[in-house]
């Protein structure tokens, strides 16, 4: 039994935090909520010059070609950071994406330049306020040209190119989606930087008018294939919200041990305890399950869809609550703008929504469950 | 990171698998149903094959893996007990009834007595030919332990006991027990308590049997009436029987490879159920409230299971695990009671019906009318939220009005 990150594992983890602990104290991801800046610029050139964003590449392709589970701890001290840069949407989505999906050319085309910080990438799923499916996706991609509207899309205002879900045959089944790799800066492509709960991270309505624009993967495997990407991104976001978590519970802890009412300490008192403890039960929970996920997607195992919905719901429920009780905690005082509190509040909202609600990851968990035949 | 055992572990599981392979049969797939022999036999009858197999384990030396070999054990590692259990698990064979006295009591005996004297009871107790209990808790003295009654006043070499315990598992079957008493009332509550260890047969000690909300009765009043315990059955300094108890308790947390009570229908069980059952717009298993609830608990006990390979990693690679091993019980307790209630539900007007007239032998609501129970016993779900609260995020301590006074000065409620 081996149920751990190695040695090596560990101690890039602890450079990843001193490194964030430094140039992304909390007063930066403030900087970018508070500007019209779209991300930490210079915090993504030195992640970009550390080798991060190529973590999970083949050397080949001009990555660091480590693997996931470094990709996985590194994703932690994001998270623990809440860094306000577009690491998840160019990372989790597209370079996975692509090294997914890709054909040979187009991963020759992508991977170094992504590796090495040169672009940004981004996966455009949503088109609107519900859940995109075989349904309800109006985006089309015929002969090689884009058109619809996707909205939000993460970092969709800084990003280079964006895999897209798009409509590419009849009918209203899977079948009927495919997926598109589209330049950003090209002709027909439009963008508006949209409003969120969480400006520390910039999302995008894109609208695509004619847009060139190739495929990804064969047609009419583009909900397959975004189900894949989706899964391998919610194992290395439920990290990022594992580590937003544990910050989530440091700061009520701190706090409950340094606020003083009615005479004593406010974490002498059972119901500021008991909720601290509630809190380390699921984050402890969603720590194990994120492990399962890092397992399952560092030996690409047959449980990696189960892995992965499991990882993604334990974590959203433990992020949305570490971030909604530690203001709690905080009183009146977390209710201010000044404190920090809201900033994970938005940000575990803003991550818990980002790959799909838990409502969906549950429904797919129990899928699984059926086609595994537990019962 | 792999869930592979390293070569001597493998080695060792081989040799256990095959001794219970010799030895034991196979669990059959009966589950809860009729056919399972757990729901025919009686408490007697339990107990005749648990010493028996008990006898047998401590033959092979696998009943304390971890024990010195001069004390009957293996001398083995934690983790070498951690997979008996695993493979032991697979088998049809008897558990439960040693526990408290291997896990609490002979430890507590062999740390504070004489040698000779901890030779005497080890061994018996070893192959499950004496069996002991723990006479810790008391109607007044329930999470708040040290706050006990029962009194023991010295008399020549003897001292004279008087009191009544509660919530004593099997003390209806031992033969020995360990007591926690007061011998100096007018001291604080912590500091006037001394711990003994008793026959269980002695004149003056009467037990009567528990009945529980659940109908079944595992636990124990036992009342003490001019109780004589000679001195030399004294543990531990007198006044300094809670230090003997922590350790006893210590050693309870330290007993590594038990399950948190769940033996009850799971997910499995609960998915099974919802395949049947037919709802107003169908099968259940495809109502989404439904498949929301059972993927919730799903991800709990996975998240449990994963937890478990974290400390049995930390085992393997002879570490000392890490807090979160704290967190089984408040997880599986409540867990229990929600999965078995919402079945119940599922069953609707049908899910009061128990037993025979009930789908799965009635098996959720049984768990219904335990979870209770495991919320509570061993330390519940509030005590145990003040040690994670307390001893792993280190949060202070609860003020304590009780700290200074002495105990016959307390007051006192109903």
């Amino acid at each position: 039994m081996n149920f751990d990150f190695s040695d090596d594992q560990k101690m890039l983890k602890d450079q990843a935090r001193k490194f964030l602990t430094e140039k992304c104290p909390t007063k930066a991801v403030r900087k970018i909520l508070e500007s019209d800046e779209p991300y930490d610029k210079a915090l993504w050139k030195q992640i970009g010059e550390m080798g991060w964003l190529g973590t999970a590449i083949p050397e080949e392709y001009g990555g660091l070609g480590l693997g996931h589970l470094e990709l996985c701890v590194i994703a932690e001290e994001l998270g623990r950071a809440i860094a306000p840069v577009p690491f998840s949407s160019t990372v989790y989505l597209a370079t996975e994406a692509i090294m997914l999906a890709g054909s040979e050319a187009q991963k020759k085309k992508y991977l170094p330049k992504l590796a090495a910080g040169e672009l940004i990438g981004t996966f455009a799923l949503a088109e609107g306020a519900q859940p995109p499916s075989p349904k309800t996706v109006k985006a089309s991609f015929k002969s090689g040209k884009l058109d619809g509207i996707k909205s939000p899309v993460p970092d969709g205002d800084v990003a280079d190119f964006a895999v897209v879900l798009v409509r590419s045959g009849e009918g209203q089944g899977e079948r009927a989606l495919s997926l598109a790799i589209v330049d950003l800066k090209a002709a027909g492509v439009t963008r508006r930087t949209v409003k969120t709960v969480d400006p520390s991270r910039s999302q995008a309505e894109i609208t695509f008018k004619g847009a060139a624009a190739e495929a990804l993967g064969a047609q009419g495997e583009g909900w397959d294939l975004t189900r894949r990407i989706l899964d391998r991104a919610a194992i290395l976001m439920a990290f990022e919200q594992v580590g937003g978590a544990d910050t989530c519970l440091a700061m009520a802890k701190d706090y409950a041990l340094n606020r003083y009412a009615f005479g004593r300490q406010i974490g002498s008192f059972q119901a500021i305890k008991h909720k601290l403890a509630d809190m380390y039960v699921l984050n402890e929970l969603a720590r194990s399950n994120a492990y399962f996920g890092a397992w399952a997607l560092s030996t690409n195992a047959p449980d990696l869809p189960e892995a992965a919905a499991g990882a993604r719901i334990s974590a959203t429920d433990a992020f949305h609550n570490a971030a909604q009780e530690n203001i709690q905690t905080h009183g009146g005082m977390g209710f201010t703008w000044e404190l920090d509190c809201h900033l994970f509040y938005r940000r575990s909202k803003t991550l818990s929504l980002a790959l799909g609600a838990s409502r969906v990851w549950k429904d797919r968990l129990i899928n699984h469950l059926e086609k595994k035949n537990v019962a | 990171m792999d869930f592979n055992d390293t070569p001597a572990e493998a080695t060792f599981r081989q040799e256990v698998r095959a001794w219970l392979e010799a030895n034991a049969k196979p669990k059959s797939a009966t589950g809860f149903s009729a056919e399972n022999p757990r729901f025919q036999r009686n408490e007697a009858d339990s107990l005749k094959i648990a010493k028996a197999w008990q006898a047998k384990k401590a033959e092979k030396r696998y009943a304390r893996i971890t024990w010195p070999k001069e004390n009957g054990g293996l001398g083995g590692t934690p983790m070498q007990q951690v997979v008996y259990s695993q493979e032991e698990a697979k088998f049809d064979v008897p558990s439960g009834f040693f526990e408290i006295g291997l896990g609490m009591c002979i430890p507590t005996v062999t740390h504070y007595a004489s040698k000779e004297v901890a030779a005497r009871y080890v061994k018996p107790a070893l192959y499950g030919e004496e069996i002991w209990c723990q006479l810790f808790s008391e109607p007044s003295a329930g999470s708040d332990v040290a706050g006990l009654r029962t009194r023991a006043e010295k008399d020549g070499d003897d001292w004279i006991v008087n009191g009544q315990k509660v919530w004593t598992s099997g003390a209806h079957y031992s033969d020995f027990g360990i007591l926690l008493t007061r011998t100096d009332p007018t001291a604080q509550k912590h500091k006037g308590l001394t711990m003994f260890y008793l026959s269980m047969k002695s004149p003056g000690v009467e037990v009567k049997p528990i009945k529980q909300m659940s109908g079944g009765a595992n636990f124990n009043e036992v009342y003490f009436t001019n109780v004589r315990i000679p001195d030399s059955q004294r543990l531990g300094e007198v006044g300094a029987g809670w230090g003997v108890a922590l350790t006893t308790l210590m050693h309870e947390r330290l007993a590594v490879g038990g399950g948190a009570g769940g033996s009850g229908p799971d997910i499995k069980e609960l998915i099974a159920l919802a395949r049947e059952t037919e709802l107003e717009d169908g099968p259940a298993i495809r109502n989404s409230a439904v498949r929301e609830r059972i993927a919730e608990w799903y991800v709990r006990g996975q998240g449990l299971k994963y937890t478990t390979y974290r400390t049995l990693t930390a085992l393997s690679q002879g570490k000392v695990p890490g807090p979160e091993a704290s967190i089984a019980k408040v997880v599986v307790a409540p867990k229990m009671q929600d999965l078995s209630s919402f079945a119940m539900d599922l069953e609707d007007m049908g899910g009061v019906m128990v037993g025979e007239d009930s789908p799965q032998m009635g098996a959720f609501q049984q768990s219904y009318m335990w979870a209770p129970g495991l919320r509570i016993a061993g330390g519940t779900d509030e005590i145990l939220k003040n040690i994670i609260a307390e001893r792993v995020l280190g949060l202070p301590a609860d003020i304590r009005v009780d700290k200074d006074i002495p105990f016959n000065k307390l007051p006192t409620g109903r």
